[in-house]
C-alpha cells in the first residue's frame, strides 16, 4: 500500500447513512475509533474495504465512507480472504461477533487464523446474541440467564483469545469497549501488522447484557482489574503502579512491589513478538487481572507472501504464456 | 467355448467397445488410456468412460474392488462410450464376474487365467470355475496365463522385483489388444520412456512385455486381423483427447484471459469434481488463483469476495456441496456480482452415489436457496463441450453481473474424447461492467438498459466507495431499504435481468426432423446416448419422423423453444432423474403434454432402451 498524499481525517471514513445502533452501544465507539485510526495508517481510502458477517457489529460496514459487504452469518473471514488474494494491495478489515465468529462462522474463524491472511478482523464480543434479541453465545458464561437458557447456560464458553492462539494467531490483542483512546492504537497496530490480526473488543450490549464487563471495565476499578501490556515493558498495573506479574512455577502470580522483597526488576517483561504462544496463552486466560492491550504480535510470512513467491517461481520457469501454449503443447495429432 | 481357431464371421467394424477390468491395483486405468490415446492418434474418434470403485484400495480380488475402464472407438462417429461390449478383457474373476452382463453372447472375452486360482474365485463368489463349468459357452473365450507370460518375458530383465513384473501384466493385456485391432505399440513404448525417464530398467520391462502380448496374439493367431476400424471422419483441425473436468477447467483458463479478468477458485475437495481443483491448481503461470478452502462454504464465500474485488471468480463442487453452497450463492444473486458455479453431478439425494452418474441437481440449481432468487442455469453435454460451456458460464456471469450455475455430471466429466482445439482467436468476446469514472450521481446499482446488468466498481478505483450487503438494496441508490414496493421490483428486476438472457443465447436447433411425429428432448451429459439412439432409429429403422432437441441452456429457455415444441405431435424428455427438467418445461409450456422416460441407477442410458422407449411412444 502507497502512503497517500492527502491526510485524511474520520470524517473521510464515514458516509451520510444515518447510524442505528441501541443508544449507548460501545459499537459506537469502536466505530469512531476505526474511523479515527485509518486516517493515521496511510492507507488509501479506495484501498480499504470492510467485510461483515450477520448481527449487529455486522451492520458496520454500511456505516463506513469505504467499499464493504454485509454478508452471510459466520462467513466474513472466507469473503475477505478472497477479497485480499484477489487484490493483496487493498486494506481489508473482517468485522463479526461472538455469535458469527466463534458459533456458525466458528469453522472460517479458526482456518482464517491458521492461514495467516492479512487481514484485520475486529471482534465484537458482548457474550449475547443481540440482533435475535437475547440468546446465549458461545462466550457466555455458564449459569447466564438469558431467552434461550431461562434457568441458567449449561455450555461452557470459549475464551476467545485461547481459541485464537490455539488457531495459531500470530496477532491477538484485548481492549475494553469503553477504551476509545487505547482501541484507536491497537487498531493502527493491528492495521500495520503483516499477517491476520485479531482484535476482541468487550462490548457491552445496553439491552439484553448489560455490565457484563464493569467488573473490569468500569472506570473506578479498571485500573486494578486490568493489565494493560506493551512489547518491552515490565507488566504492571493498579492505581499506584505498584502490581505486577511474575512466574511462580508454572503459574503467573500478581505481586506487590515493595512488598516481600519484590522490586521492579522482578516483574515480567512482556514479549508480544516471541513466537512461542506459551505465556500469551497464559496471559489471555488470566482474570484477575484481565489482560488487555496487544498480547501476541507475531511477525509471521503470510499465505499470500508464500502464494507470491510460489507463483513467481513457477512463471520463472513455465513454457505457457498464453492458454493456446497449453492447449497445444502434448500429445496432439493432425486430422487432415 | 469355442476354440482359437480362425474366425468364419470375422468382419472389419466399423467401431468397437473394449472394457478392460481388473483389481483396483492392476492398472485398468492406464491400459484403457493407453489404448484410447493410440487410437485417437491414429484417427479414430473415441469417447471413454473409467468406472472404479468409491474405496480407493478395496480389499484385493473382491467383488466391489473392480475397477474398470470403457473405451469406445470408431471409423465412424462415436458419441458415447458404448453399452455393449464387443470385447471384455478381465484380469481376475471378479472382474468377470461383475462385468460378464455387458457382453453379448458371441463375443469376445480374454482371460489371465492364471488369476483364476480357489482362492480368487472364492473372493469373488464362485462356486465353480466359470472357466471349466460350461457357463462361458456362449462366449469367445480367450484364455491366456498372462501372469507366467509376463514372468517368463520378464526373466532376463534385472533390478525387477515380484511385484513389479507382477504388475506390468497389464502390458502384455494391452499388447494383445493392439495387436487384436491392428494399432501400433509405439505409442504406449515412447509414454514408457517419458514417464520411466530415470528408471531405464522399469522403460525395458513395460516394453517388453508389451511386445510379448503383442506377439503372443500373433502367434497363436488369436482372431483373425480382420477388425480393423479405418480413421474416422473428423473435421480438420488439430486434436487432443480430453477429459470433460480438464476441458471445465481449460474452458475458465480461455475465458479469463480473453475477459482480461485474473481467475479465481474457491473450492472445497469432493467426488466427482475434484479434478477442476487439481486441474486448476497446476496453472499458477497463467496466474491462476486456486484456493482449496476449508468447506463448500468458504469455498464459495471466498470466491464472492474475490469477484468482490473484480476477478472471474468460480467455485466448483457436486451436490451436497452445492446444497452447502445454498446460502451464499443467494448473497451473490442478492449483490449481482459474477460468479461461475460448477455443479458436477452424482447420484444423490445425501451421500448417495458418489462416484456414479445423474442429472439430479436440476431443481437445486435452479431453487435450491431462499427467497426469489433467479440464476443463469446451464449444462455441457460432452466431455468436450465441458470446455466451451465453462467459457460461455464465464461469458454470461461477467456480461450479466449475476451468478451462472454450470452443471456437468459425472459421466462427461470422467470421460474422455477428442477435442478439437480451440484457439483464443475462436472463442467470442467476453464483455464486462466494469466503471471506474467517477460521474455525478452515480450508483452501484445503475444497470444497463438492455441487459439489466449492474455496474462493477471494484475496490481500489477512488471515488466509486459503496457497500453491498445480503440486505434488500433501494432499486436507485442502492441503500439498505426495506420499502415493500421497492423489495417487489427489485424482484422482478433480478428475475428481468436473468430472462433477458435469452436474447443472449442460441434459438435450439433440433437434429433429424425438424418436425414430425415424435421430438426427444435431452439435456447435459445424455447428448451422445440420446443422439445415437435417434441416428439409429431415424437412419437405420426408417422412423423418419423423430426429431431430436437437446438442451445446453436450461434458465432461461432458448426463445423458440415453445415454437419448437409445437411442430411436434409428440414430446418425450429423457433424463438420469426423475423428471426434472420435463418439470420445468411443464411450468412454462402448460399447453403441451409431455412424456417423460427417467433412469435413476446411477447409470448412463442405454442404446436399446431408448429405442425400445421411442417406438413405443412413436406409435
Amino acid at each position: 500500500m502507497e502512503t497517500t498524499v492527502k491526510k485524511y481525517t474520520y470524517k473521510d471514513f464515514a458516509n451520510d447513512q444515518e447510524v442505528r445502533w441501541c443508544p449507548g452501544c460501545d459499537d459506537y465507539v469502536i466505530l469512531r475509533s476505526v474511523q479515527k485510526a485509518l486516517p493515521e495508517t496511510g492507507v488509501k481510502k479506495e484501498d480499504v474495504v470492510f467485510i461483515s458477517g450477520i448481527g449487529c457489529s455486522s451492520r458496520f460496514p454500511y456505516y463506513m465512507g469505504t467499499y464493504g459487504m454485509h454478508g452471510i452469518h459466520g462467513r466474513a473471514p472466507a469473503i475477505a480472504s478472497g477479497v485480499k488474494l484477489a487484490n493483496p494491495d487493498l486494506s481489508v478489515w473482517v468485522i463479526t461477533g461472538d455469535g458469527d465468529s466463534m458459533a456458525i462462522g466458528g469453522n472460517h474463524f479458526i482456518h482464517v487464523l491458521r492461514r495467516n491472511i492479512d487481514l484485520n478482523i475486529i471482534l465484537f464480543n458482548n457474550e449475547i446474541y443481540g440482533l435475535t434479541k437475547g440468546q446465549f453465545s458461545p462466550t457466555s458464561l455458564v449459569g447466564q440467564k438469558t431467552k434461550s437458557s431461562p434457568y441458567g447456560n449449561t455450555q461452557p464458553p470459549f475464551q476467545p483469545g485461547e481459541l485464537a492462539i490455539g488457531a495459531k494467531a500470530r496477532f491477538f490483542a484485548r481492549i475494553g469497549g469503553n477504551a476509545p483512546k487505547e482501541m484507536t492504537d491497537i487498531f493502527i497496530e493491528a492495521q500495520k501488522f503483516k499477517g491476520t490480526s485479531l482484535v476482541e473488543v468487550l462490548q457491552n450490549c445496553v439491552i439484553f447484557n448489560d455490565g457484563c464487563y464493569v467488573k473490569y471495565t468500569d472506570k473506578k476499578v479498571r485500573e486494578d482489574k486490568q493489565l494493560f501490556v506493551e512489547h518491552g515493558k515490565p507488566m504492571i498495573f493498579g492505581k499506584n503502579k505498584d502490581q505486577g506479574l511474575i512466574l511462580n512455577g508454572l503459574k503467573l502470580e500478581t505481586v506487590t512491589i515493595g512488598e516481600n522483597g519484590v522490586t521492579e526488576e522482578d516483574i515480567l517483561i512482556h514479549d508480544a513478538k516471541t513466537e512461542d504462544p506459551t505465556m500469551h496463552q497464559m496471559l489471555v486466560r488470566l482474570e484477575d487481572p484481565l489482560v488487555t492491550g496487544i498480547i501476541r504480535s507475531f511477525q509471521d510470512v503470510t499465505l499470500e507472501e508464500r502464494e507470491d513467491a510460489l507463483t513467481a517461481q513457477i512463471k520463472a520457469k513455465s513454457e505457457f504464456r498464453k492458454t493456446d501454449d497449453l492447449f497445444f503443447s502434448g500429445e496432439t495429432y493432425q486430422v487432415n | 467355448m469355442i476354440t482359437l481357431e480362425k474366425n468364419p464371421n470375422a468382419e472389419t467394424l466399423d467401431a468397437v467397445v473394449i472394457r478392460f477390468v481388473g483389481d483396483s491395483g492392476d492398472g485398468m486405468q492406464l491400459t484403457g488410456t493407453q489404448f484410447s490415446d493410440t487410437s485417437a492418434m491414429f484417427g479414430n474418434d473415441v469417447a471413454t468412460f473409467p468406472n472404479y470403485p468409491s474405496e480407493i484400495r478395496a480389499p484385493q480380488g473382491s467383488l466391489y474392488g473392480v475397477s474398470g475402464f470403457q473405451v469406445h472407438i470408431g471409423s465412424v462417429e462415436v458419441s458415447t462410450p458404448g453399452d455393449n461390449l464387443d470385447l471384455l478383457v478381465a484380469m481376475n474373476p471378479a472382474g468377470l464376474k461383475t462385468n460378464l452382463y455387458a457382453v453379448k453372447p458371441g463375443n469376445t472375452i480374454i482371460i489371465d487365467s492364471d488369476s483364476f486360482t480357489k482362492k480368487n474365485l472364492e473372493k469373488a463368489q464362485y462356486d465353480s470355475n466359470p472357466l471349466e463349468d460350461g457357463s462361458l459357452e456362449n462366449y469367445r473365450v480367450v484364455q491366456v496365463p498372462m501372469t507366467s507370460l509376463t514372468k517368463e518375458a520378464l526373466k532376463d530383465v534385472e533390478g525387477l522385483d515380484n511385484k513389479s513384473i507382477t504388475r506390468s501384466k497389464n502390458m502384455f493385456a494391452l499388447g494383445m489388444v493392439y495387436w487384436l485391432y491392428d494399432r501400433n505399440p509405439e505409442h504406449t513404448i515412447e509414454f514408457f520412456q517419458k514417464k520411466f525417464k530415470t528408471k531405464p530398467h522399469l522403460i525395458e520391462a513395460n516394453t517388453k512385455v508389451l511386445n510379448a502380448g503383442f506377439f503372443y496374439a500373433e502367434t497363436i493367431e488369436l482372431i483373425p486381423n480382420s477388425y480393423s476400424i479405418s480413421p474416422a471422419k473428423m473435421k480438420e483441425g488439430t486434436y487432443r483427447i480430453i477429459m470433460g473436468n480438464t476441458a471445465t477447467a481449460w474452458g475458465f483458463l480461455a475465458a479469463a484471459e480473453k475477459s482480461g479478468r485474473e481467475l479465481f477458485l474457491g473450492s472445497y475437495p469432493i467426488t466427482p469434481a475434484t479434478d477442476i481443483l487439481h486441474e486448476l491448481v497446476k496453472h499458477k503461470h497463467f496466474g491462476v488463483k486456486a484456493f482449496q478452502a476449508e468447506d463448500e462454504i468458504a469455498g464459495i464465500s471466498s470466491a464472492i469476495g474475490a469477484s468482490f474485488a473484480g476477478d472471474l471468480a468460480i467455485t466448483t463442487t457436486s451436490g451436497p456441496g452445492l446444497a452447502l453452497k445454498g446460502e451464499a450463492l443467494g448473497l451473490a444473486v442478492m449483490i449481482e456480482l459474477p460468479l461461475v458455479v460448477v455443479n458436477v453431478q452424482r447420484g444423490g439425494p445425501s451421500t448417495g452415489l458418489p462416484t456414479k452418474t445423474e442429472q439430479s441437481d436440476l431443481m437445486q440449481a435452479m431453487y435450491g436457496r431462499n427467497g426469489e432468487s433467479p440464476v443463469i442455469v446451464i449444462a455441457a453435454s460432452t466431455p468436450a463441450n465441458c470446455f466451451n460451456f465453462a467459457y460461455e458460464a464465464s461469458r454470461l456471469a461477467l456480461e450479466h453481473m449475476t451468478p451462472v450455475v454450470l452443471l456437468t455430471d459425472g459421466y462427461i466429466a470422467n470421460g474422455s474424447a477428442p477435442w478439437k482445439i480451440k484457439s483464443l482467436e475462436e472463442m467470442p468476446e467476453i464483455r464486462n461492467n466494469l466503471v471506474n469514472e467517477v460521474k455525478e450521481n452515480w450508483h452501484p446499482y445503475d444497470r444497463n438498459e438492455d441487459t439489466l446488468a449492474r455496474n462493477w466498481a471494484i475496490p481500489g478505483t477512488p471515488g466509486l466507495e459503496h457497500r453491498v450487503g445480503g440486505l434488500e438494496k433501494d432499486r436507485i441508490t442502492g441503500d439498505v431499504s426495506h420499502v415493500p414496493e421497492n423489495h417487489e421490483i427489485m424482484t422482478y428486476t433480478r428475475a428481468e435481468k436473468v430472462k433477458r438472457v435469452e436474447n443472449y443465447i442460441p434459438e435450439i436447433q433440433p437434429e433429424f426432423a425438424q418436425e414430425g411425429d415424435l421430438l426427444v428432448i435431452g439435456w447435459g451429459g445424455t447428448y451422445g446416448s440420446l443422439h445415437s439412439a435417434v441416428k439409429q432409429i431415424v437412419e437405420e429403422e426408417g422412423y423418419k419422423n423423430i426429431g431430436f432437441a437437446h438442451f445446453n441452456y436450461i434458465n432461461p429457455l432458448p426463445k423458440n423453444t415453445g415454437e419448437l415444441l409445437s411442430r411436434f405431435k409428440k414430446i418425450l424428455v429423457c433424463e438420469l432423474n426423475n423428471g426434472q427438467f420435463v418439470n420445468v418445461l411443464r411450468m412454462n409450456f402448460e399447453e403441451q403434454k409431455f412424456h417423460q422416460f427417467n433412469k435413476i441407477q446411477g447409470l448412463p442410458f442405454a442404446n436399446s432402451e431408448l429405442i425400445e422407449k421411442f417406438k413405443q411412444i412413436a406409435k
